[in-house]
């Protein structure tokens, strides 16, 4: 990798300050050649973050949560979900990447496919737990006011799950922007360009890279935060806030 | 499948060179992976996989001892605990690469950087942890040991912290599990590690595919190893939990 000297001498103020310049300015590039930098190229690389980023996330929740879901209905499969669940940590996210690139190609595809992977884990095993630890006496009392197993799940169990659920979606959306970060080692330009082609952008453009993946990461959080509000019947968000005033 | 070949094909004195040869061819090629090339380079992996554990085992005993001292803190002032535990979930959504290079300005490229980070993350599981675990503890347990004239601190250290620990060392496992992973990010912080072997020696080596397998796959079995560990641990740790509740 090419060294970044991060001059001893620079204060911190002023290599946080270079940063926000590069994010703001365009300038000439470290070594022969064009102009870099500046709100076009990040809204430009920002924008491939976020579209990988959601295209990955929407496809894992697809294709992950009604198993999830019904594994958790059913009550089977928890050796299942749980050893996913902790496979999905121990993968490092870069050998995924170098791996994929090594074995399978580059490209958006191949990365849209090794992110959602990435996202699968905490969605399976957070369905899973979420709709197994809904309390057995409201579905029993469900079934009891006639709700087809299907009206137990859409009315009864997922409702009360949500919060768990919406835990499994954000771990696998931090995970996943968090990893769109080094795609441009397959040759898609995320914000993570700015940080791995250093020879390009520099010193500035490394500490930009970083401040808008931080920044990224923490407002898709808030958004998902918030949504996980809207969607949790407000009985379960009442009854956890008196647990907490309680604890 | 040419490694496959070279270690079927019997060999006689001399062969040596043949099958250095062979072994150069692989490396020359990149076809496949390497495997007699990377068991005759082994020692090339002994540091990077040293450097990992230190990254790790560092990182986790740091994030332990400051979790531990953040939970007495808030188990004695209770408006501490939320704070707390933003705090730490703030830390814990910034991606690590970002979170290592947000870092190089204030510690410089290197280990110290690395070690920051990785136990800033693993604060955010641990705390947690520790604080489920000492909400689980029964109020009977609590009222025994009051009813036996012990102190709060007595009560905190002798009775609520060992029935935590089942959850502590899931959250130890947790966090030492991720931390492997993440330690790969390390290289972009200058910390080396198995992310120097998958990276500088793979990826960017024209994609050496030897070093990319040779290098996840150390840091994968690195993680299970340690999960097998804490399973014992747990087991030798909360004898009490093998008696199985009627």
């Amino acid at each position: 990798m090419s060294v970044s000297a991060f001059n001893p001498q620079a204060s911190v103020f002023d290599s946080f300050s270079g940063a926000v310049d590069f994010i703001f300015s365009p300038r000439d590039e470290v070594g022969v050649g064009g102009e870099v930098g500046g709100l076009g190229q990040v809204a430009e690389f920002l924008w491939t973050h976020v579209w990988i980023s959601a295209l990955a996330l929407a496809v894992a929740v697809a294709l992950t949560l009604p198993i999830g879901v019904y594994l958790g209905h059913r009550g089977s499969g928890e050796l299942l979900a749980v050893a996913i669940g902790n496979a999905g940590r121990a993968i490092p996210e870069l050998a995924l990447i170098a791996l994929m690139i090594a074995f399978v190609g580059v490209g958006v595809l191949n990365v849209t496919i090794a992110l959602l992977i990435l996202g699968i884990p905490p969605i399976l095993t957070n369905a899973f737990v979420g709709i197994r630890q809904v309390d057995r006496d409201a579905v029993e009392a469900a079934r009891g006011v006639g709700m087809t197993e299907f009206e137990v799940i859409a009315r009864v169990e997922l409702p009360l799950a949500v919060p768990t659920i919406m835990g499994g979606v954000r771990t696998a959306a931090i995970a996943i922007i968090a990893t769109a970060t080094i795609a441009p080692l397959a040759g898609v330009l995320t914000l993570g360009d700015f940080i791995l082609n250093f020879n390009v952008y520099g010193d500035d453009g490394l500490l930009a890279g970083a401040i808008l993946v931080a920044l990224l990461a923490l407002v898709v959080e808030l958004l998902l935060a918030g949504l996980q509000r809207l969607l949790t019947p407000r009985g379960v968000m009442l009854q956890r806030e008196a647990a907490r005033a309680a604890a | 499948m040419v490694g496959a070949l070279v270690s079927v094909v019997p060999l006689a004195q001399g062969d040596g060179f043949f099958r250095e040869r062979d072994e150069a061819d692989c490396v020359q090629s990149n076809d496949t992976v390497c495997l007699d090339w990377a068991l005759d380079n082994a020692d090339r992996y002994v540091s990077p996989t040293l450097e990992h554990l230190l990254l790790v085992g560092v990182s986790v005993a740091a994030g332990l001892v400051i979790a531990l001292g953040l939970s007495v803190l808030s188990h004695r002032r209770r408006w501490l605990m939320p704070a707390f535990l933003a705090t730490t979930g703030v830390i814990y959504t910034i991606p690590s690469i970002a979170l290592f290079l947000l870092l190089l300005p204030i510690s410089g490229r290197g280990t110290t950087t690395a070690l920051i980070a990785l136990t800033l993350y693993t604060l955010q599981i641990i705390y947690r942890n520790i604080v489920t675990g000492l909400a689980n503890v029964p109020d009977a347990a609590k009222d025994a040991g009051r009813g036996m004239g012990m102190t709060d601190r007595q009560l905190f250290w002798r009775v609520e912290m060992p029935l935590a620990v089942p959850e502590i060392i899931a959250g130890l496992r947790i966090a030492t599990v991720s931390t492997v992973a993440i330690a790969t990010l390390a290289v972009f912080a200058g910390a080396g590690g198995l992310g120097d072997v998958i990276y500088t020696e793979g990826v960017q080596a024209g994609v050496f595919k030897t070093a990319i397998v040779v290098g996840s796959a150390i840091a994968i079995a690195m993680a299970i190893a340690f999960d097998v560990v804490y399973i014992g641990a747990q087991r030798l740790l909360s004898p009490w939990r093998q008696v199985r509740p009627v």
